[in-house]
C-alpha cells in the first residue's frame, strides 16, 4: 500500500538543533523526502539512534523512534526488527557511535542480515564532545586529544561492512540529495541489513573533510560513481577503474581504451570485487567510489526466525503450557 | 550367579530411615551429575520428598584424577518435610581417590562409603595427595566401606554391547547407580526407560548402560556387604496433587512463558551464554511453538538492547544473565528506566566479584540490583526462593514490569538454578491473568507519551503500528507530559521523584509480610532468595529444641512490603542469614534503623540447616 505523504508529514514538532551549516540538515531533508516518496505507513517506521550529533535524528522524524545508548542502536534495532519484521527499521549513527563504541553490534547486525537499514553519518570527528579524533580520522590528525597527531589507523567503513559480509553496502554524500535518496530507496528495497556510509560535513570541528569530493573544481576527478551494469568511468570518461589480480586501480582511458575498464555488478555474491573497489580510497582523498558496492540476496534473519516458529508450531502444534510443565516425569500423591 | 532375580528382598530386611543424604562424587568425566539426576528421578518416582545440590568444578575438564576435577551431586531423600539437600552425607559414592579425599570429611560418622577399588592404584592415589592407601591406613575406620571393582565389573557387563575402547568405562556410573538403586529400593524402570529413550539413536550405548546398570543392581543383591546395607526410606506424605521434579532454571523459564501468556503478548528472550544462566536460554529455545523468540546475542549489552527493542514494539522483553552480565547491561537498564518501558533482567547470581566462582552460588548482587546504576534509578527487585518458587517469582516480575512500565530485576542464583525439588504442579486454569492494554488512540488533542495513570503512575505503552501515536523515547530527560527533551531544572526534579514514586507505589500492590512460627519470639530470622530452605529447616530444628523463633522470608527486595518496618520493630533481635557480606542486613539497618545482625557465608555453597540453627541459638543466648 502506498500512501501519499509530503515531507512535512515526517517533520516532528521539535526544533532542529544542529549547528548552522551542518551536513545533518541535508541528510534529514533527504530522508524525509525519501520517506514521503516511499509511502511506508509512518506508524510502521522506527528510527533508532545511539549517542552523538547524528543521534538526535529520531527526535526530528514524525515516526516512532528511540534515542538510545551510545553504540547500541544496531542491537536495539535488531530487537525491534526481530520482534516485528513488518516494521521499517532505520538506524542513524555516526563514526564514533557505529565504529568505536558500537563496532561490535554493527558487524554482528550486518553478518546476521537482520532487516535494518543503517545510516552512518561519517564526519571523521567527534562533534558532540567537541572535536576529538574518531575511528575514521586520518592518522596524524591533530585534535584536542591528539595534540601531536593521532596514532590511530582509521577504519574504511565500506571495507569493514564488506568484511562483515553485509549484503547491501553503499556510500553517498550529504550534499547530493538525489544520490542519497537513490541509495535510501535501494536500501529500503533490499531484504536484510543495509549499510550506507554518508560523508557528512562537520563545519565546526572538521570542516571541508570531503572538499575534494564536493568542490566544483575537483569533484569530477574525485567522484567515482558506481552504477549497476555500467563501466566504472569518471572524470568525464577520461579515467576508469580496472581490476587485475583482485586489485582495483585507476587507468587512463585515453591511453588504454574502455575495454580494460571494469563493468560494475553489485550483485556478485563474492564480496572480493566490492572490497577491491572500496580500497581505491582510504578516506575521502583522491578518486573515491560512491554508490552501491554490494547488493546481494540472502535470507533475512527476522524472516528465518519467523519461519522457525512456524515450523515448530507445525511440527509440535501451538504451545501448551500444561504439557511443558510435565516435561519431566510426574507422579501423583493421593 | 547364585541369585538372578532383580527384585528387592522383603522390606523387613531393610534398615528403615526417615531421611538419607547421598553424595555421588567422582572425576568430572565419571558422569556423576548424570548418575545423581537419574537417582533423583527414580526417587521422585518412588515418592520420596527430596532436594538436590549439584557441585561441579568450573573448569571444563580439570586433569583427570585430581582434586580440582572432582564433581559431586548430593541428594536428600526423605519420608517428608524436606527442605535442604542435607548437611552431611550418610552415603558417599567415591569413584576415585580424589573424590574420597575431597568429600570424606563431610560424611556422617559411621556413614556408608561406596568406592570403586579399581581406581585406587598408585597414580591416582598420588594425584589425590594420598601417601598411603586410605583403605589400608585406617583413614576409613569407623565407616561402612562397600568396595567394588567397578571398572572390571563394568567391562565384563558391557562386553557384548558393542561399545569399544574408551567408551567401555563410560558406563561405570550406571554400574554405581545400579548398586545404589538396589541399596535404596529404587524402581529400575525409571532409569532403564530413560536410558532407552536417551540413547535410542545409539543402540550400543543403550545396551552398555542398561547392562552396567543391571550388573550394578545384581552386584548389590549378590554381594554380602551390599546386601546388608539396604535402606527403606518411606514415600513422603505430601499434599495431594500431581508432582514433578524441577530445577530452577527450568521453572523460571516456564514462569516467563506463563507471564507472557498472562499478559497476552509474545515473549522475546535475548541472552548471551553465561554460567549458570544459560539453561534458561536453552529451555526457552525449545519452545518456539509458543511463538517465543529467543536470541543468542553477540554480547551482554546487545542482549539487553535486543530485549529493550522488543519491549518498545510490544513484546515481553527479557534478558537473562549472571552478575558480570548485569554489570555490562546497566547502562541500557537505565535507558529502560528512563524510557519507562517494561523489561525483565534475570540475574542467576554466582560467586563474585569479577569471574569469581561461576559454578557456585552466592547472593552478592543484591546491592547491585538495587543501587547499581548511574543516577537516581530505582527499579523493582524480586527474588525467587526455591526452584518451585522461581515459577511464581517470574510471573510476578512480568506482572509488575508491565503494570508499572518499568524494568524489573528478577533474582535467582546458581543454587536455585541448578538444584531440584519436587514441585506441586500449578493448575493451568488458575494461573494469573493480567492482559496488557496498549494505547490505541489519542486522548485529547495530541498524544502525551508521559501522561501517567493516576494510580500506578505508569505511562501508556504505545507501540509501532498504531497510527497517530508516533512518538520518540530516549535517554535524555523528558518533559513530564509531552515526553519531549527537556533541560528544565524543575522538570528534572519532578521526573526523578515521579520515577521514584512509581516504583515505591509497587509496595501497595504486594502482600504484607506474614510472620511464620512464634510471633512472640525474641528473635526474628529474615531471609531472602535461595536461603529459604536452609533457614526454614534451621528455624524448625531450633524450635524442636524448645526455643521460640519467628521467621519471615522476603520476595520483594525493592520496594519492601509496606509492613516490613513494623514487623522488624516488634523483635528485639533480628538475624539476617545471607550468602554475601550482609547486604540485606545493611539495607534493613539503613531503611528501618533496626540493629539487624548479619549472618554471612561466602563459600560458594548454600547454608546448612545446622549452621542456621547454631547461629540462632548463639544469637538468642547473647546478652
Amino acid at each position: 500500500m502506498t500512501i501519499a505523504y509530503t515531507r512535512q508529514d515526517f517533520q516532528s514538532d521539535q526544533e532542529v538543533r544542529w549547528c548552522p551549516g551542518c551536513g545533518d540538515y541535508t541528510i534529514l531533508a533527504s530522508v524525509q523526502l525519501f520517506m514521503a516518496d516511499a509511502g511506508i505507513p509512518k506508524e510502521n517506521v522506527v528510527f533508532v539512534s545511539g549517542i552523538g550529533c547524528a543521534a538526535r535524528f529520531p527526535y526530528y522524524m514524525e515516526t516512532f523512534g528511540m534515542h538510545s545508548v551510545h553504540g547500541r542502536a544496531p542491537a536495539i534495532a535488531t530487537g525491534i526488527a526481530a520482534a516485528r519484521p513488518e516494521l521499517s527499521v532505520w538506524v542513524v549513527s555516526g563514526d564514533g557511535d557505529a565504529l568505536s563504541i558500537g563496532g561490535n553490534h554493527l558487524i554482528h547486525a550486518l553478518r546476521r542480515n537482520v532487516n535494518i537499514k543503517i545510516l552512518l553519518f561519517n564526519n571523521q570527528i567527534y562533534g558532540l564532545t567537541k572535536g576529538q579524533y574518531s575511528p575514521t580520522s586520518e592518522a596524524g590528525k591533530r585534535t584536542k586529544s591528539s595534540p601531536m597527531g593521532s596514532l590511530d589507523h582509521p577504519f574504511n567503513p565500506v571495507s569493514l561492512a564488506l568484511g562483515a559480509e553485509a549484503t547491501f553496502v553503499a556510500r553517498t554524500l550529504d550534499m547530493d540529495r538525489t544520490h542519497t535518496i537513490e541509495m535510501l530507496t535501494a536500501a529500503h528495497q533490499h531484504q536484510g541489513s543495509a549499510f550506507i556510509e554518508i560523508y557528512q560535513n562537520c563545519n565546526v570541528f572538521n570542516d571541508k573533510a570531503f572538499i575534494e569530493l564536493t568542490a566544483k573544481e575537483s569533484r569530477d576527478e574525485n567522484q567515482i560513481r558506481l552504477v549497476q551494469g555500467e563501466k566504472v568511468l569518471f572524470d568525464g570518461g577520461k579515467k576508469g577503474v580496472a581490476l587485475e589480480e583482485g586489485r582495483a586501480f585507476i587507468v587512463d582511458v585515453e591511453q588504454y581504451g574502455e575495454d580494460v575498464v571494469h563493468t560494475h555488478d553489485a550483485t556478485v555474491d563474492d564480496p572480493a570485487t566490492a572490497f577491491a573497489l572500496s580500497r581505491l580510497a582510504h578516506g575521502p582523498h583522491g578518486p573515491t567510489p560512491l554508490g552501491i558496492f554490494r547488493n546481494v540476496e540472502r535470507p533475512a534473519y527476522d524472516d528465518d526466525m519467523e519461519r522457525q516458529i512456524a515450523d515448530a508450531t507445525e511440527a509440535k502444534g501451538p504451545g501448551d503450557l500444561a504439557s511443558v510443565l510435565r516435561t519431566n516425569a510426574t507422579w501423583t500423591v493421593d | 550367579m547364585a541369585i538372578t532375580q532383580d527384585s528387592a528382598p522383603p522390606i523387613s530386611d531393610r534398615e528403615r530411615r526417615q531421611r538419607v543424604v547421598i553424595r555421588f562424587a567422582g572425576d568430572s568425566g565419571d558422569g556423576m551429575q548424570l548418575a545423581g539426576a537419574r537417582f533423583t528421578d527414580a526417587s521422585a518416582a518412588f515418592g520420596n520428598d527430596l532436594a538436590t545440590l549439584p557441585n561441579f568444578p568450573a573448569e571444563i575438564r580439570a586433569p583427570a584424577g585430581t582434586l580440582a576435577g572432582v564433581s559431586a551431586f548430593q541428594i536428600h531423600i526423605a519420608g517428608g518435610d524436606i527442605l535442604t539437600p542435607g548437611d552431611a552425607p550418610d552415603v558417599l559414592v567415591a569413584m576415585n581417590p580424589a573424590a574420597l579425599k575431597k568429600n570424606l570429611d563431610d560424611v556422617m560418622p559411621g556413614g556408608v562409603i561406596v568406592i570403586n577399588t579399581d581406581s585406587f592404584e598408585e597414580r591416582n592415589l598420588a594425584k589425590a595427595g594420598y601417601e598411603t592407601d586410605p583403605r589400608e591406613d585406617g583413614t576409613l575406620d569407623g565407616y561402612n566401606v562397600l568396595a567394588a571393582p567397578m571398572d572390571e565389573l563394568t567391562k565384563e557387563a558391557v562386553k557384548d554391547s558393542g561399545v569399544q575402547g574408551r567408551e567401555v568405562l563410560r558406563s561405570k556410573n550406571f554400574f554405581a547407580l545400579g548398586a545404589l538403586a538396589w541399596m535404596f529400593d529404587r524402581p529400575q524402570e525409571t532409569t532403564l526407560d530413560w536410558v532407552a529413550e536417551k540413547f535410542a539413536a545409539k543402540p550400543e550405548v543403550l545396551a552398555a548402560n542398561t547392562a552396567a546398570f543391571k550388573a550394578g543392581y545384581n552386584y548389590g543383591i549378590t554381594t554380602e556387604a551390599f546386601a546388608h546395607s539396604t535402606f527403606e526410606v518411606p514415600a513422603a506424605d505430601l499434599p495431594p496433587g500431581e508432582y514433578t521434579n524441577v530445577v530452577g532454571n527450568q521453572t523460571i523459564a516456564w514462569g516467563l512463558i506463563a507471564g507472557a501468556q498472562a499478559a497476552g503478548i509474545p515473549l522475546f528472550y535475548a541472552s548471551y551464554p553465561i554460567t549458570p544462566a544459560s539453561d534458561v536460554l536453552h529451555e526457552l529455545a525449545r519452545h518456539k511453538n509458543f511463538g517465543i523468540k529467543t536470541f543468542q546475542a553477540e554480547d551482554e549489552i546487545a542482549a539487553v538492547g535486543l530485549a529493550l527493542g522488543a519491549a518498545f514494539v510490544g513484546h515481553l522483553g527479557v534478558t537473562g544473565t549472571s552478575g558480570p552480565g548485569v554489570a555490562l547491561k546497566s547502562e541500557t537498564i537505565s535507558l529502560a528506566l528512563m524510557a519507562e518501558l517494561p523489561l525483565i533482567i534475570l540475574n542467576v547470581q554466582r560467586g563474585g566479584p569479577s569471574t569469581g566462582l561461576p559454578t557456585k552460588t552466592e547472593q552478592s548482587d543484591l546491592m547491585m540490583s538495587i543501587h547499581g546504576r548511574h543516577g537516581d534509578a530505582p527499579l523493582p527487585v524480586i527474588a525467587a526462593s526455591s526452584p518451585g518458587d522461581a515459577f511464581d517469582a517470574a510471573i510476578e516480575a512480568c506482572r509488575i514490569a508491565i503494570k508499572y512500565m518499568t524494568p524489573v530485576i528478577l533474582l535467582s542464583d546458581g543454587y536455585i538454578g541448578t538444584s531440584s525439588e519436587p514441585w506441586l504442579l500449578p493448575d493451568s486454569a488458575n494461573l494469573p491473568s493480567f492482559p496488557t492494554s496498549f494505547a490505541t488512540h489519542i486522548e485529547g488533542k495530541e498524544f502525551m507519551p508521559y501522561l501517567r495513570d493516576p494510580e500506578t503512575l505508569a505511562r501508556p505503552w504505545a507501540v509501532p503500528g498504531t497510527p497517530g501515536l508516533e512518538h520518540r523515547v530516549g535517554g535524555l530527560e523528558k518533559d513530564q507530559l509531552t515526553g519531549d527533551v527537556s533541560y528544565d531544572p524543575i522538570n528534572h526534579e519532578v521526573m526523578t521523584l515521579l520515577r521514584e514514586q512509581k516504583v515505591a507505589a509497587v509496595a501497595n500492590d504486594i502482600p504484607d509480610i506474614e510472620v511464620e512460627d512464634d510471633a512472640d519470639a525474641e528473635l526474628l530470622v529474615v531471609g531472602w532468595g535461595s536461603t529459604y530452605s536452609a533457614t526454614r529447616a534451621g528455624v524448625n530444628n531450633t524450635r524442636l529444641e524448645g526455643y521460640k523463633v519467628a521467621h519471615i522470608h522476603l520476595r520483594h527486595l525493592h520496594p519492601f512490603a509496606n509492613n516490613l518496618g513494623e514487623v522488624l520493630a516488634r523483635y528485639p533481635k533480628v538475624l539476617v542469614p545471607e550468602l554475601n557480606r550482609g547486604q540485606l542486613s545493611r539495607l534493613l539497618r539503613a531503611e528501618f534503623l533496626v540493629p539487624a545482625i548479619s549472618f554471612s557465608k561466602v563459600q560458594g555453597l548454600p547454608f546448612k540447616a545446622a549452621e542456621i540453627k547454631d547461629k540462632i541459638i548463639e544469637t538468642l543466648e547473647m546478652p
